[in-house]
């Protein structure tokens, strides 16, 4: 955080927005509109969120013109950071915002998945909360519909609030087509070759559970996104009944001897 | 080789110690030496009597020790063939290159070579406690899956001959398999870890606790309070599995996939409301992370002989199910259960027929 500080002492007068996305950490971010930033209707209920938050403002906007110390210049920087991820939440579920966030999501700014099943899967950043301060900014995969932690510590600092608990499910409501194709593949833990017992039972458990909700959406009449369901499901079925076979097979050979 | 500071660190010290090689064990030379536990592997490594030497240190580096040097050129004037040694001799430079050449080949052989023997070391005693060590230090990182709360993670690899993908990471919490957080492990193959030895290792420690917990690396009250925490949060959690059991399909419940099941599920929402199921854009991979809140559904035994009241082929009460009270019993029922219940199953599916001529006794 200390780069912070020292850059913006040297160049402040130029953009302080452009700056601050092209600041090392702060990868995940877009770029707000200036009109967006200066309608106040869009901070509404900001300014008690924020510490001197007219200072703040003008920092953001490149209106800042006030003279201060270093210690109270610090703490408008750190301010108006805070205020620039709370707009930001905002501002990414506005049409606009979406527009930009789908572009670096295209572009796999925000990571990869690192569950293996999912092909590097690119991720979004998302809060858990929407409240400021409560927990840091975490990555949800669209893929495997889960949760992880950014790789890298510059990252995980960045309070989750910034994004918002909304932002990436209404991402996938608008743009639909980016939803990537769900895939019923999972890793099968093995021993010499020979599934883990425990591990097989709740993974036939979990399919189980799967069929259910397939067949609740058949009911329905709902594609379930499955991506080539009813190949693999075959697949699935001639794996086992060979397994099952070669089983037979092989205990018959060892009674008939 | 080891016993004296000044010469230099053996091969596979050095071979552990370079960037990306963070999660190789360092395998005993007595391991390797022991022919057994080398079979087979003469026909998958190129040039393997002389990468053998190498991981050995059998073969001295080049300006080392001036005795052992002279057997090495002993050694490569065979190789080299026409070759006079004096000359070769004073022409340092060109013998340099010519065995820097041969050098790097059989250095890749090495490699290749330590790998194999690595992923048979790991599943040995020694090998296992060696990662176990590593394990408990967090050498190899920890999930990250949120909700697997910082689980301790283990190498593993997809394929057990090499050349097919590189190593993963295991999660015991969520029991699937993530790529390294760091490139540079791209590089490292996973048939060097194997694909048996991420589940025999929790299957060793069935003892580890594996649940993860929100911070390691604090004093031991903090430790006893998480612990206790998490116990709190399992029971509130878990409160359907019956207390008594200590085991199901022969792992303690609480340690089967703790990162799963309810609580453990990403919801996702907009505004505050849920997003339906019947949503295009809605959850549909949550059975990947499911897991019964009262763990003994996973007794399938039981279960699929409770569906099946009154048949002559119902084992004792005692064989019936998978889940211990008391421990000790389990292999042994497995087996028994196992064998009649798929004899069973394939006479009432009208298999072959020897099936059931063969454990006998089907009404």
């Amino acid at each position: 955080m200390d780069d912070f500080n020292s850059e913006t002492d040297s160049d402040y007068t130029s953009y302080w927005r452009d700056w601050f996305i092209s600041s090392r950490g702060n990868e995940y971010f877009c770029e707000i509109d200036e009109e967006y930033l200066t309608d106040r209707f869009n901070l509404t209920g900001l300014n008690t969120e924020v510490q001197y938050y007219q200072h703040a403002l003008d920092l953001v906007t490149d209106v800042f013109d006030f003279d201060c110390d270093d210690d109270m210049r610090e703490a408008i920087e750190k301010s108006a950071r805070h205020l620039y991820g709370l707009v930001h939440a905002r501002y990414i579920v506005t049409t606009r915002g979406l527009a930009k966030m789908l572009e670096k999501f295209k572009k796999s700014d925000f990571g990869k998945c690192p569950r293996v099943l999912c092909e590097a899967q690119p991720l979004l950043p998302m809060g858990q909360s929407d409240v400021a301060n409560t927990s840091p900014v975490k990555l949800y995969c669209a893929r495997c519909e889960d949760l992880y932690n950014p790789k890298s510590s510059r990252h995980a600092i960045i309070d989750g609030a910034y994004f918002g608990t909304s932002f990436h499910n209404i991402l996938f409501q608008v743009y639909p087509a980016m939803l990537p194709p769900k895939s019923q593949r999972r890793y099968e833990p093995r021993v010499f070759g020979f599934r883990v017992h425990a591990a097989a039972s709740l993974a036939r458990w979990q399919a189980d559970e799967r069929e259910k909700m397939k067949e609740r959406l058949r009911v329905a009449r709902i594609e379930t996104g499955f991506e080539d369901e009813d190949e693999e499901d075959e697949d699935d079925l001639g794996e086992e009944d060979e397994e099952m076979e070669l089983a037979d097979a092989f205990e018959s050979a060892v009674v008939q001897h | 080789m080891s016993s004296s500071s000044q010469v230099t660190e053996s091969w596979i010290s050095s071979f552990c110690g370079l960037l990306g090689h963070e999660y190789f064990a360092e395998v005993s030379e007595d391991f390797i030496e022991d022919d057994f536990n080398l079979t087979g592997l003469q026909s998958q490594v190129p040039m393997y009597k002389e990468a053998l030497e190498m991981i050995l240190d059998v073969e001295p580096e080049d300006d080392e020790d001036e005795e052992e040097e002279e057997e090495e050129d002993e050694d490569d004037d065979e190789i080299l063939g026409d070759e006079k040694p004096s000359g070769y001799r004073r022409a340092n430079d060109r013998r340099h290159l010519r065995i820097a050449s041969d050098l790097s080949v059989i250095e890749s052989s090495a490699e290749l070579l330590y790998g194999l023997i690595h992923q048979r070391y790991i599943t040995s005693r020694p090998g296992i406690q060696q990662m176990a060590e590593k394990y408990e230090l967090q050498h190899f990182g920890t999930c990250p899956r949120v909700y697997c709360n910082s689980c301790k993670v283990l190498p593993v690899g997809l394929n057990d001959s090499p050349g097919h993908d590189t190593v993963k990471l295991f999660c015991p919490s969520c029991l699937d398999v993530y790529t390294p957080p760091n490139s540079r492990f791209q590089t490292v193959d996973g048939a060097f870890f194997g694909t048996t030895f991420g589940s025999l290792f929790f299957m060793t420690f069935s003892d580890l606790d594996i649940g993860g917990s929100r911070n390691s690396s604090t004093g031991a009250a903090d430790a006893l309070l998480a612990i206790q925490a998490a116990q709190q949060e399992v029971k509130n959690r878990r409160d359907a599995t019956p207390a008594h059991i200590t085991s199901i399909n022969g792992v303690a419940p609480h340690n089967l996939a703790p990162g799963l099941g309810p609580g453990n599920i990403y919801e996702p929402r907009i505004y505050g409301f849920r997003v339906s199921e019947r949503a295009r854009s809605g959850p549909r991979m949550k059975w990947l992370r499911m897991r019964p809140a009262d763990i003994t559904e996973l007794d399938e035994t039981r279960r699929y002989w409770e569906e099946r009241e009154e048949d002559g082929d119902r084992p004792d009460d005692d064989d019936l199910n998978m889940v211990d009270v008391q421990e000790g019993k389990a292999d042994r029922r497995k087996k028994i259960v196992g064998r009649r219940r798929r004899a069973n199953a394939s006479g009432n599916g009208g298999g072959s027929p020897m099936d059931t001529n063969g454990v006998g006794g089907v009404g």
